[in-house]
């Protein structure tokens, strides 16, 4: 029980997969302009990841193992991963179409998006159980929602402030979100490893 | 290797079943008529409807609440085929294109200082109004060429924008940018204009340009229902535009020109047929 809290602090302050680890970049700049966008991004990714590591790890450990195809892990976690993104695209289209809308062109981004092979690869690579690869995938999403968040918070008030011209739009978001990743160091030592 | 392959492929085949499914169950029902009036629309989103694109005006009219007749790019075809797909009567609006009321090239017009900026017709206007002694001339920097979506607009060697009739679409986004208001949304029939928007005395205006508008009436005595005089510059009366033609040679100042004999000074565009065939290359 213990472990598994740590893997969850540890996937979203610690390593937050953003912050720390650097990955899923494009979505995580492209659609933070606005805090309700950047929820319904965040649900998104959670539930991809999610999803995503549940039916990878059992590839891994039911398909790519028994026949020795380990080589293949990297495109069969794409495949699935792509099939996935689809799925969402088309359930989020039926349920919410403000929130297609407004998430559009990004919803192709998340397939291509580093976080979310990363958070596979990764639950292999560290040989978590099931479980722990679940919680760890949770924790990955959630990290992710939280940066992209505080990120859309700070984007907002961003926009009513003097910003030198030279540095108005992309130039200040990527200070920013440097500062914001600083802030997050603080966490390092938290847990261990 | 059979493993590998099975595998993949198996994955794949599984995928595209659950996604097979999820289609059926997830699908979203969009109005045919929405995807065939987008098709019948030039697509340069332009926004000349109002709407936010040809995508927003197609499902504007898909939902039968708005005028098939609101693209003006699109002209009389689109309207037609728009009002073939809605099953409903088409009525086209008469067509406008826009024309640049100037002829003051730098031959002819004043500067009243040399400017050493962006070549922007926005930029020149906010240092002291322009580098052009007249109030109402052609600035001749391009602003409204690079806002034309279909290069309708080109600008003469010696600083003048001049806009093709043919080309034309009356979408009104030069009219939008321009900072002296020097463009205006004539009808399409109409050929003969008073290439002169500035208000002053005649005068003082002969002082700044040699083809500007001096307001000495002779084009009115000449045809009285086609031209106004208001405010020391004369313009056509549209309507009555077929008579306009008489005033041209009568005109001191040679500022009324009958395009159908010819652009202004400078311009490469070839003449316009009359009536005016539409090129609309979108």
């Amino acid at each position: 029980m213990v472990e598994l809290l740590v893997i969850l602090i540890s996937a979203v302050f610690v390593n937050n997969f953003v912050l720390a680890r650097f990955l899923g970049i494009c979505p995580f700049l492209g659609v933070s302009k606005k805090v309700e966008t950047a929820i319904g991004m965040g649900m998104a990714v959670i539930f991809v990841l999610t999803v995503a590591s549940v039916v990878t790890w059992f590839i891994q450990y039911l398909v790519l193992i028994p026949f020795g195809i380990e080589y293949l892990q990297t495109i069969a976690f794409i495949l699935v991963i792509a099939s996935l993104v689809q799925l969402v695209e088309m359930v989020i289209q039926k349920t919410s179409p403000v929130l297609y809308q407004s998430l559009g062109i990004f919803l192709p981004l998340i397939t291509t998006n580093c976080a979310v092979l990363g958070v596979a690869v990764l639950n292999i690579q560290k040989s978590y159980s099931f479980i722990e690869s679940v919680v760890f995938s949770l924790g990955a999403g959630l990290g992710f929602t939280l940066a992209m968040v505080l990120f859309a918070g700070l984007r907002e008030r961003l926009e009513l402030c003097p910003v030198p011209q030279s540095f108005r739009g992309t130039a200040i978001a990527l200070v920013t979100a440097g500062l914001l990743s600083l802030a997050f160091m603080g966490f390092a030592g938290l847990v261990k490893g | 290797m059979l493993a590998a392959v099975l595998s993949i492929g198996g994955i794949g085949l599984v995928a595209a079943a659950a996604l097979g499914l999820a289609a059926k169950k997830f699908a979203v029902e969009v109005d045919p008529r929405e995807l065939a009036i987008l098709e019948a629309l030039p697509g340069a989103n332009c926004g000349a409807c109002g709407y936010p694109g040809c995508a927003g005006y197609a499902k504007a009219v898909a939902e039968g609440t708005i005028s098939p007749n609101l693209c003006t790019p699109g002209g009389a075809d689109t309207v037609e085929a728009i009002a073939k797909i809605m099953g409903i009567e088409a009525i086209t609006a008469e067509p406008q294109v826009a024309v640049v009321l100037c002829q003051g090239d730098n031959r002819k017009a004043t500067q009243k200082y040399r400017y050493l900026g962006l070549t922007d017709c926005n930029a020149a206007q906010k240092i002291a109004d322009g580098p052009k002694t007249c109030p109402g001339g052609c600035l001749g920097m391009g602003s409204c060429q690079r806002a034309c979506p279909f290069g309708a607009i080109e600008m003469t060697p010696e600083g003048l924008a001049v806009i093709s009739r043919e080309k034309c679409t009356g979408c009104t986004k030069c009219v939008a940018v321009c900072p002296r208001q020097v463009i205006k949304m004539t009808p399409l029939e109409a050929v003969t204009h008073v290439l002169c928007n500035s208000h002053d005395k005649g005068a003082a205006v002969r002082k700044y340009c040699q083809v500007g508008c001096i307001a000495c009436q002779i084009c009115k005595k000449t045809a009285p229902e086609a031209y106004m005089i208001e405010d020391f510059l004369a313009r056509v009366e549209y309507p009555q535009h077929a008579q306009a033609v008489a005033a041209v040679e009568k005109c001191p100042t040679k500022c009324i020109r009958d395009f159908s004999s010819g652009y202004p000074e400078g311009s490469s565009f070839a003449p316009p047929t009359v009536p005016v065939a539409k090129d609309n290359a979108a």
